[in-house]
């Protein structure tokens, strides 16, 4: 797998029946499309200023076209199965997308982009609702927080535009509180 | 309430057992210390003003004064996941370590494969698997809402599971949490004895040895097997732990547990079990006020 492997055609297509582990670089790319694992670290480093070494213990794979899972076990790769961790990220679209669920376990190490609401607009945020707001911070997904038992608790990941807080929190995990 | 007649001769105060399984059953919820800890969630249903009971045995398992458990801000951030009081018994006696690899063979809907996550840290490795395609995406659904990422989700029949999938070829410990007839969920569910009848008992009872002998085999030595069902039919306990057995090398081991119950039974309907058949534990509803379970702990011999 030299050099040749990240610029021909003759990178192989992702197979969305099974697990595949991710590459540790884009270097060692082997399928077409496929992120790395420091793309995906970076990512969260950028993005949320979720320092690299929280995700020391994990691995991250790919099942389902840009489908990113966390994964804390042992396995080999490929491995066709039903789930391995949980899934916390959406590559091969324009903008990456992480998981609510992601959001939740590992949105407390974030320091950047995150919007801190209140109680009211997190009960409607939970609830799915979009809402007007205030951000002087870039656009596009953020992590929604507001503050439980003393300290700050993600909710899930929002989608933020034109002044306006999108709730993406998906339907079976919406609640009215 | 009918079938339950064939007990009498074995469960006390066979009327206090009759009266508590007539009695509907409170909301219980389990911390999930995947996410936090057991004060900070504490403090969170204070600040909600959603009052609890801390059970005695197990201070992660809480009785929670509300009529819509799910409905809170602890459910909603995966702090807490509603499951029976008794449901949490088998993955203690489990009493898995972090880093181990574990079998939970009849995994969905998950309430005891992530505590058992939760008991190791999120750390280690833990193959959850239910033959229902159907139940999983429950399982999935749990696991991800509770943010545990130790989980190896699959779909395939325990009696005959493989390893070859993975890249170890056996489990420390594993959990058979066996398909059953259910009994003891009369509180929570009152048609729960409906369909009871000796035929369907007969027929569960074949799966469940097959469950738990491949579970045996696929343990090291000295390492551990959990048998627990949710009913109080000997046929269902007693005598698939003595099949187990006859059949594979293991032996039946004590454990501690902080909830009343009874020992399990070295006899019924002119079967004779072995001795140790006794270290087995029989929860009955009328003990703790809670729903009915049977539990045993093998250890995996040469």
């Amino acid at each position: 797998m030299g050099d040749d492997s990240t610029t021909g055609d003759d990178l192989a297509q992702n197979d969305g029946q099974r697990f595949d582990r991710l590459p540790a670089t884009d270097a060692d790319r082997t399928v077409e499309g496929r992120v790395s694992r420091e793309a995906v670290l970076d990512y969260f480093a950028d993005r949320f200023g979720i320092p690299p070494e929280t995700f020391d213990d994990h691995t991250f794979w790919e099942k389902g076209a840009g489908k990113i899972w966390i994964y804390a076990g042992t396995a080999p790769t490929p491995i066709e199965i039903e789930a391995l961790g949980m899934t916390c990220l959406r590559t091969r679209q324009e903008h990456w997308k992480p998981t609510t669920d992601f959001a939740q376990r590992f949105g407390r190490h974030a320091t950047e982009c995150v919007i801190d609401l209140d109680r009211d607009a997190a009960r409607r945020f939970a609830a799915g609702e979009d809402q007007e707001r205030d951000w002087d911070g870039d656009w596009g997904y953020l992590i929604a927080a507001h503050e439980v038992a003393g300290e700050r608790e993600p909710l899930g990941i929002g989608l933020f535009v034109h002044g306006e807080l999108r709730s993406m929190v998906p339907k079976g995990r919406q609640r009215e509180l | 309430m009918e079938p339950l007649e064939r007990y009498r001769p074995i469960v006390d105060d066979f009327e206090a057992f009759l009266a508590a399984c007539e009695r509907p059953l409170g909301n219980a919820v389990r911390v999930n210390t995947i996410k936090v800890p057991v004060d900070r969630t504490l403090e969170a249903l204070d600040e909600d003003g959603v009052a609890y009971e801390q059970a005695d045995w197990n201070p992660r398992v809480l009785r929670l004064e509300t009529d819509s458990p799910g409905s809170t801000w602890t459910s909603f951030h995966g702090f807490t996941h509603g499951q029976e009081e008794v449901s949490a018994v088998p993955p203690v006696v489990l009493d898995p370590q972090p880093g181990e690899r574990v079998w939970d063979c009849c995994a969905a809907p998950g309430g005891k494969a992530t505590q058992i996550a939760a008991l190791m840290d999120d750390r280690g490795t833990v193959v959850a698997n239910d033959s229902n395609l159907g139940r999983i995406s429950a399982l999935r659904f749990n696991a991800e809402r509770l943010g545990a990422t130790s989980l190896a989700v699959t779909n395939a029949d325990a009696r005959n599971y493989s390893l070859s999938r993975f890249d170890f070829d056996v489990f420390d410990r594993a959990l058979v949490d066996a398909p059953c007839s259910c009994e003891g969920t009369i509180r929570k569910n009152p048609d729960a004895l409906d369909d009871w009848s000796p035929d369907h008992i007969a027929s569960v009872t074949g799966i469940q040895k097959g469950i738990l002998r491949r579970a045996i085999q696929a343990t090291r030595e000295g390492g551990t097997v959990v048998y627990s069902t949710c009913t109080f039919a000997p046929e269902e306990n007693e005598a698939v732990v003595q099949h187990a057995l006859d059949e594979e090398d293991c032996r039946v081991v004590d454990f501690a547990l902080g909830l009343d119950h009874s020992p399990g039974l070295t006899g019924w309907d002119g079967e004779t079990f072995d001795d140790s058949l006794s270290r087995a534990a029989r929860i009955y509803p009328h003990q703790n006020d809670t729903g009915g379970f049977f539990v045993a702990k093998l250890e995996v011999t040469a």
